[in-house]
């Protein structure tokens, strides 16, 4: 299977903050979610892949063309969208169709018209009459009908209502029908990236932390809940994430998870009452409290 | 009618699990009988919102689980002779096993989980009519 986006070794250093190692795979016909705090290093990467941004060393290939040579090639199969991308507020939707159509003679009119319909947008409005969803759903609309291969999203789903939010998931999710068809989109949405995503790119002040299919990562940890009395020293010794007494009540969650650090906690005299799975927003936080607290 | 199923975001199960908790109430149900095929991966995690590879995650476990039948490019079918009695007996075990598991945990022994048992029987008001 062709990989869609390969980025490989990319180094981008400015001031204050650095992109290092970067090294992404997306295969075709997959979802990738990339997530991370608002400075991890999500928009500088998409841009790097749009060729808007030059990286200081490594290689980008999109669809099987090398950046920044092949990138009208590249770009013509690709629909990208961000949040600071505008629309012209005193034309209405018809008239940016008309005008996106005029560029990409794949436009599908049936499916724009379909569109239409299911985000509930007036054709014929100007657009400064419309409010922060709606320009996001018109935004989405006019990459959609251009049925690209590959669609780059960053923050889809920010500053949406809830009814929004699940509207633009819903058309995210019909891409899905569609092998050959792959969309990598930023967020810091945990939910939308564990429901939508095959795989998660965990971006941290500009390094990954993980790049995998998300069942894998999600599977690594587990939330243990033990009681009695232990020296937090010696359980500090398996290395948790992150550590909690109160009382006779301990938590503990664990990365790389085995079952024999089980009979390592009981070792230390603590009786473990609960082990459970962590959802992709309590592992992601406990992540970044980690990092942040070794470098304090 | 396309399939879809119903998933929740609050259910602590992996996603994956909900799904194959799905397709077992629908070959319970008679919904899916025996021999029916399967929507495509692609398709069932097009319509359900998730992800392709947890349809895949879902899938193979039904798979492991004998309750359908993958033939290579031809697509999934929900086996041959898995009665829904056969099915509903396997779930009533889990959750028995389930019920065993909290007792031992909670110190409780053979004679008082009967007794537990027994109590709660003759408090059920109406017990549904024997099959």
């Amino acid at each position: 299977m062709q990989n869609v986006i390969q980025l490989t070794d990319i180094n981008k250093h400015y001031g204050h903050f650095t992109l290092e190692n970067i090294n992404l795979t997306l295969p075709a016909g997959e979802i990738m979610g990339l997530v991370g705090v608002n400075g991890a290093g999500k928009s500088t990467t998409i841009r790097i892949l749009m060729g808007l941004i030059e990286a200081d060393s490594g290689t980008v290939d999109v669809l099987g063309h090398r950046l920044p040579d092949a990138q009208v090639t590249a770009k013509r199969q690709v629909g990208f969208a961000s949040e600071d991308m505008r629309l012209y507020k005193y034309q209405n939707l018809t008239w940016h169709m008309d005008f996106v159509q005029g560029f990409y003679p794949e436009w599908d009119a049936d499916y724009a018209q379909m569109l239409l319909q299911k985000f509930r947008l007036n054709p014929t409005q100007a657009i400064k009459g419309f409010s922060h969803g709606q320009r996001v759903k018109a935004s989405l609309l006019l990459l959609l009908a251009r049925r690209p291969r590959l669609l780059i999203l960053d923050e889809p789903t920010t500053g949406l209502d809830p009814v929004a939010r699940s509207e633009v998931l819903e058309e995210l999710a019909d891409i899905l029908r569609d092998e050959n068809r792959s969309v990598l989109f930023s967020s810091h949405n945990t939910h939308d990236v564990e429901q939508l995503s095959d795989s998660i790119t965990f971006l941290h002040d500009g390094r990954i932390l993980a790049s995998e299919d998300i069942e894998c990562f999600v599977n690594k940890w587990r939330s243990v809940r033990c009681t009695g009395h232990a020296s937090p020293t010696a359980l500090a010794e398996l290395k948790p994430a992150h550590l909690r007494q109160n009382g006779s009540v301990w938590q503990l969650k664990i990365d790389n998870f085995q079952p024999s650090m089980l009979e390592a906690i009981k070792a230390q005299g603590l009786e473990v009452v609960e082990v459970m799975r962590m959802s992709l927003e309590e592992i992601f936080i406990a992540t970044v409290k980690k990092d942040t607290r070794h470098e304090h | 009618m396309t399939d879809e199923l119903f998933l929740s975001q609050t259910d602590s199960r992996p996603m994956y699990l909900q799904v194959v908790e799905q397709i077992k109430l629908k070959i319970m149900a008679g919904d899916w009988p025996n021999g029916y095929a399967l929507p495509s991966i692609r398709e069932l995690a097009a319509a359900t919102k998730v992800s392709v590879i947890t349809i895949k995650r879902a899938y193979s476990e039904l798979e492991q689980a004998g309750l359908i039948v993958t033939r290579p490019g031809r697509g999934s079918l929900v086996a041959e002779g898995i009665g829904q009695g056969a099915l509903r007996h396997q779930e009533l075990n889990h959750h028995i096993a389930q019920l065993l598991e909290a007792a031992d945990k909670f110190g409780i022994d053979n004679h008082t989980l009967q007794q537990q048992l027994a109590e709660a029987l003759k408090q059920r008001q109406t017990p549904p009519a024997s099959e």
